[in-house]
Order: C-alpha cells, then sequence, then structure tokens
C-alpha cells in the first residue's frame, strides 16, 4: 500500500469536523471559493483571527446583522487586507508580550481575491512579507473580479473572455499572461510558499497545516473555480479543479525555504488543456490557433517549473 | 514636580505618546511629520516604551495596520501629514464607522498640487466628513497635553472613535519650544489601561467590518453621528479632569480680549499667539477688538461658537485652505451656519490666509482688521490675503 493510498483511507477522519465557517452564508451555488474557505477554516482550527478584503467572500459571509464566521473575522476595505493582518499580528503580539491577553499561540490570516491580491492589494501584501509578520496569507484566485460583475485582473488568464476584457471580432479576449503571484512571493524569500486547489482537498488542508506552523510569513495561491464568472456548470467545480491540475495550467507545488516541491498529485504525463476549456464559456470563441499557442506557453511554464524543482534539489 | 524642557515639538509629541502606554505604532515617513515617527521608533528601540513599531510601506497601509491592532484591543498611534492623510482617506470613514479608538497626529501641511511642503490646513479639511474627532492645538505645551487626552477620549466607554491631534507642519512640529512633560505616575492615574468593548482574540470570536446594505445602512451612520457629537460630553470632562490634574484648562473655542469686543478675528491652530499681538497692539489703540481661536473642530462646538460671537458686530473668520468653487473657507462655512438661527448676528467677513507656507505677520491680523473695521471688504465673498493678481 503506498503513501498515497494511506491518505485516501484516513486522513478524511481527521479533519478537524467543527465548522468554523458557517452554513447559510450567501455564496453562489458551486462556488470553488467558499469551499475553499471552509477547508481552510477547518485546517487553521479556532486559535485563528481572519483578516479579510473585500469581495464575493466578505460579502457573502459578513451580511450586517449576520455573519457565517465562528473565528475572529475583520474586514475595512479592498486593498488593504494584509496591512490589516499585519496590524492584528502586531497587536496581539504586543498584548501577549505584556501579559494583556492569554499566552497562547493564535494564527493571523489575511485573505483576498485575485483583485484584491495580485492587482489593488500588491502593495500592502509584499509590505506585510517584507516586514516578516507572522500571518499567512491566501489568495483565493477565481481569475477575474467576479464581485463587481466579471471584469479583467492581472489574474484572468489568456484568452478568456471577462466584461471587460471581451472576446470579439477583433478580440481573443485577455491578451496577457496571468501573473505569476506565487513566484512573486517566493522573490520575497518567505519561509513557506504553495499554489492549492480545494478540488484536492487533502493536499490543500495539508499546506494549510504547514504554513500555520511557519513563525512568520507565508503565502498560499489557491485556485478558486468560479462557475458564474467561467459561464460553466455548477456541478463541475471539483472536476474543472482537477482539470486545471492535470493539464498543468494551474500546477500544485511548494517552495519551503525556497527549495521546489511538485505535489504528490501532479501527473507524470499533462493532459491537454482543450479538454479544461471544453466546458467553460470563458473560452468558448477560442480558436485552434489561439489554443495552441496557450498550450505552447503552458508547456513551456511547467517545464520551467520542472526545472526549478531539479535544480533546487541539485543545490542542496 | 514636572520638568520644563526645551524640545523639538515633533520630538515633544513622540514623548508625550510614549508616556501613554501604547502597544502599537504604524507610521510611514512624510514631511514634517517624520521627526515624530523617527523619535518613537528611538524610544522603541531604547527599550523605553514596549511597543510594536510596524514600519508599514505606506500612510495607507499605516492605517489599516492600527485599524487591526486596534481591533485586537491595542492602544495605537498613527502620525502622517498632506498626501499620507489624503492617502489614508478612503479608511478614515471605516475607522470611525467600526468604532475603534485610534490616535493620529497630524503635521498640519498644504495638501499637492503645486507640490509645498509647508504648513495650511489643506490637509484635515477634507477629512472633515470622516467621523473623526478633530483637535488643534496653538502650541507645543498643548500639543503635549492634547496628543495625552486623545487617548483617553477616543478609548472612552462613551465615545470609541478616532481622534486626530493637528499640529501645524514646521510652525509648530520644528519649533524648539519650552514644554512641560507631566509626571508619568500622574499620566497613568489619568489615563489607565484600554478596556476595549470587543476585541479579535478567540476566545470570543467577533465579526468586525461588516457588510450593510440599505436596510441597516442609515441607523449605523446615524449612530456614527449621535456618537460623534456625543463625544463633547467626554471630550469637555477629559478637560476637566486634566485642567484638576495638571492645572492647563483646555475648552472648545478659547478666547483672548473678546470681552466687549465689536470685532472678533477668528483662528484655528498656531496661528492663533500672532494674532494675540495684533489684538494687544490694536486694543493699545483704543480698538475694540477680540480673537476667537477654535480648537475642537469635530464635533463642532455650536453652542460655545453662537455664545461667544453673538454679540459682536462684525467677525473675521481666518481659513488656512479653500473650498474651491464654494463659500471659500470651510470654516467660514461653519461659522456661518452656526449663527443662521440667531436672531441677531454679526457680520462674517472671510479670509483665506496663510496657504502653503506663507507667512501671515502681526501687521497682516492688523490690517485686516483694518480693512473689516473701515468696511473695505464684502461679507458676500471672500479674499486671499495678499494674494498677487
Amino acid at each position: 500500500m503506498n503513501i498515497v493510498e494511506n491518505f485516501d483511507l484516513f486522513a478524511p477522519r481527521l479533519i478537524n469536523k467543527k465548522e468554523l465557517l458557517s452554513g447559510g452564508h450567501r455564496a453562489c451555488s458551486g462556488c470553488g471559493e467558499v469551499l475553499a474557505v471552509r477547508l481552510m477554516c477547518k485546517a487553521l482550527g479556532e486559535n485563528t483571527v481572519i483578516a479579510s478584503a473585500t469581495g464575493c467572500m466578505e460579502i457573502v459571509t459578513s451580511m450586517y446583522p449576520t455573519t457565517a464566521w465562528e473565528v475572529p473575522w475583520i474586514h475595512v476595505a479592498f486593498e488593504n487586507a494584509a496591512a490589516v493582518a499585519s496590524g492584528v499580528e502586531a497587536g496581539l503580539k504586543a498584548l501577549r508580550r505584556k501579559g494583556k491577553i492569554a499566552d497562547c499561540d493564535i494564527k493571523v490570516v489575511g485573505m483576498a481575491g485575485d483583485g484584491g491580491t495580485m492587482d489593488i492589494g500588491m502593495q500592502a501584501l509584499s509590505g506585510a512579507m517584507e516586514r516578516g509578520h507572522d500571518m499567512l496569507f491566501v489568495c483565493f484566485d477565481n481569475e477575474a473580479y467576479m464581485n463587481t460583475g466579471i471584469q479583467r485582473s492581472s489574474g484572468t488568464p489568456m484568452g478568456a473572455s471577462t466584461t471587460t476584457a471581451p472576446a470579439g471580432k477583433v478580440s481573443m479576449g485577455q491578451k496577457t499572461w496571468k501573473k505569476n503571484m506565487a513566484e512573486i512571493m517566493v522573490a520575497h524569500n518567505v519561509p513557506y510558499v504553495a499554489t492549492a486547489c480545494p478540488s484536492y482537498p487533502l493536499d490543500f488542508i495539508r499546506k494549510v497545516e504547514k504554513a500555520k506552523k511557519v513563525k512568520g510569513p507565508s503565502y498560499i495561491h489557491c485556485f478558486s473555480v468560479c462557475p458564474t464568472g467561467w459561464r460553466c456548470p455548477s456541478d463541475q467545480t471539483i472536476s474543472l479543479g482537477r482539470l486545471a491540475v492535470e493539464t498543468g495550467i494551474f500546477p500544485l507545488y511548494e517552495v519551503e525555504n525556497g527549495k521546489y516541491k511538485l505535489s504528490a498529485e501532479m501527473p507524470k504525463k499533462l493532459r491537454p488543456i482543450k479538454e479544461y476549456y471544453k466546458s467553460q464559456g470563458r473560452y468558448r470563441h477560442l480558436g485552434e490557433d489561439e489554443i495552441k499557442m496557450i498550450q505552447d506557453r503552458v508547456n513551456k511554464e511547467y517545464k520551467k517549473l520542472l526545472n526549478k524543482v531539479q535544480c533546487l534539489e541539485a543545490w542542496s | 514636580m514636572a520638568k520644563r524642557v526645551g524640545m523639538e515639538v515633533a520630538l515633544a509629541v513622540a514623548e508625550a505618546v510614549g508616556q501613554c502606554n501604547i502597544d502599537m505604532a504604524a507610521v510611514y515617513p512624510i514631511t514634517p511629520q517624520s521627526h515624530i515617527g523617527e523619535h518613537l521608533s528611538d524610544l522603541v528601540a531604547d527599550g523605553k516604551i514596549d511597543a510594536e513599531f510596524v514600519t508599514v510601506e505606506s500612510e495607507h497601509s499605516a492605517i489599516s495596520a492600527i485599524i487591526g491592532a486596534s481591533g485586537t484591543g491595542a492602544r495605537v498611534y498613527t502620525a502622517t501629514s498632506s498626501q499620507g492623510l489624503m492617502l489614508m482617506h478612503e479608511i478614515l470613514p471605516i475607522a470611525s464607522a467600526m468604532r475603534l479608538p485610534l490616535v493620529m497626529g497630524i503635521a498640519n501641511r498644504a495638501v499637492s498640487g503645486p507640490l509645498n511642503i509647508l504648513n495650511d490646513h489643506s490637509d484635515i479639511m477634507p477629512q472633515r466628513d470622516s467621523g473623526w474627532i478633530s483637535i488643534f492645538v496653538e502650541n507645543g505645551q498643548e500639543a503635549i497635553d492634547v496628543s495625552i487626552q486623545a487617548f483617553k477620549i477616543a478609548e472612552h466607554k462613551d465615545v470609541n472613535l478616532p481622534v486626530c491631534v493637528n499640529i501645524d507642519g514646521f510652525q509648530l512640529t520644528h519649533m524648539v519650544e519650552p514644554v512641560e512633560f507631566p509626571d508619568q505616575e500622574l499620566v497613568d492615574k489619568f489615563l489607565p489601561p484600554r478596556v476595549p468593548f470587543a476585541s479579535l482574540h478567540p476566545s470570543n470570536p467577533v465579526t468586525m467590518g461588516a457588510f450593510a446594505m440599505s436596510d441597516y445602512f442609515t441607523e449605523i451612520l446615524k449612530a456614527k453621528d449621535e456618537a460623534l457629537k456625543n463625544s463633547k460630553k467626554t471630550i469637555l470632562a477629559v478637560w476637566d479632569e486634566w485642567a484638576k490634574m495638571f492645572g492647563r484648562t483646555y475648552k472648545p473655542v478659547e478666547t483672548y480680549k473678546a470681552d466687549g469686543a465689536e470685532i472678533l478675528l477668528l483662528t484655528m491652530g498656531s496661528m492663533g499667539e500672532t494674532a494675540e499681538i495684533a489684538i494687544d497692539e490694536l486694543r493699545a489703540k483704543g480698538m475694540a477688538v477680540g480673537l476667537v481661536k477654535l480648537r475642537l473642530w469635530r464635533p463642532f462646538p455650536f453652542a460655545e461658537i453662537k455664545e461667544v460671537l453673538k454679540k459682536a458686530k462684525k467677525v473675521l473668520v481666518t481659513d488656512r485652505a479653500v473650498s474651491f468653487g464654494g463659500p471659500g473657507g470651510p470654516v467660514c462655512g461653519e461659522i456661518k451656519a452656526a449663527l443662521y438661527n440667531e436672531a441677531e448676528r454679526p457680520a462674517i467677513y472671510s479670509y483665506i490666509i496663510g496657504l502653503g507656507g506663507r507667512d501671515v505677520t502681526v501687521g497682516d491680523f492688523t490690517s485686516m482688521i483694518d480693512k473689516v473695521n473701515r468696511e473695505e471688504v464684502n461679507t458676500d465673498t471672500y479674499e486671499f490675503l495678499g494674494v498677487r493678481e
């Protein structure tokens, strides 16, 4: 029996049964992001404080006078989740040191969507990571500004049609390559960076648990399928997340103290991206040439990643 | 016995904040605020105060970080100026709506453009409607005293609002003045540890900064308005207590030789002291003039302003900012609004003075009053003092 099978048999029973993001929130059916947040909370446990950016997850969980949060949670604005989280961390640290609160470990977590992380929140995140706060930041990336109505962000992939980068007679939709946020975080030399997807719940939970144990800043980039924005059936959330990983469009890996490691979930041979594209309306307009151009890039990027995994293995 | 020393006001402000047992500060450099942040970091580096000093990457993150820390129940501070305050603008009304006590020192400076680093009030005026308590100081001693009082006001259970202390940039921040620091023991007595009404801690999970639509939004804003208006009671009580403990009195509206004055000059901030000399000169010549100094900008002290101004024949309001295309000076607009419903009310003259650090001398004040006295200026417009056209 190999290790992976072991995981399949026993690991699910070890998952925290307590729901720290309770049901009754207002997320769309099939929302991959809210599933990811729920799993993240299970992995973090109760000794957690979350600072959230404005966005879908904030709107659907905190409609006054209700709340879905069973952990302490704060929202201030769109671009500053990392700054707020760094303040929470500093406040708790000082109060604990001065004996004003109980002496126990509390993990501070900042969270935002792709816009709140990669675009408008980039500066605050870079600052917080550089300063070395003991905090985890999780980007729930659904590849566009879904809360405001599917506008393109720097996380939107090449060729996807959005409401501000629409496909048209002379346009193939998004004309830029997705910003590689995990690499930008690696460049900050933080102790732990990982990519994850709730379609692989045990892998995601394990990564959050790992990040929780890090003393210092850590970053997880979580791929979050959005049926509303991707124009796909809401029962395909899990399979689309898997396809994104299996095609190499969103490879799962970890970077621990600069050392790259491919996650066990990555297949030996990648599937063609066409299989991932076919059920998504946002790619419907793409022709063979365009798909080939993107496929070439995906292959190249994946090779680059494998090279890093191998090179850095050789160095250590 | 409190010690009397000569010190640059910015450093004195940091010393005073250091006396308040803060837990956390987040400051980003900007002229002329920087000396406050630098000296505060000195105090932390030397172990004189036990606080986290977070060197944020922008003012936007400074205000965001202190909100986060205040959410945990920590006593927090930041300081800024001009463009930094403008960058914070988005977050200011969120802080007051979240009812989190924060204290911010503002080294008032002109807002760009054109870029200018010197003193006026164009940075604080756009923040007027943010729901913050806003207090002006006139000299180094007041900067120290109000910086300490601000924590007590902000954290009071009936207030829970952010407070900003307006300290004129350069004119005050960079002056070396004789100041007296209150004894630490007395400060500790005056300012007990903060008792938060809720805090971000797993022992009692709370949701802060929830989302509210039209069904609750108006009620939340009305509650904020009531809280800000109601804070005046606490501000007055804190100033009373301060007077008893430290012997220095503070009032929302201060006056100088205003009794029996037919013409009243109104200033806000550090120019009050120059204006006093002008009043002395004109009084010596037998002119019935006096000075009114507005200290409490928000909550606006309507009752006190009416009481002081309504018996005068003429009031000359000076503003150090412009409400472009509007009523001219924002302070003057407020004064007019305060007096509109009075049966007897003075004629009000509006002067915009000292923009971008332009000097306003004793002679400038006497000549402004002289012009108003001879009715060489109109009440239906506003003048830019000494402007070259």
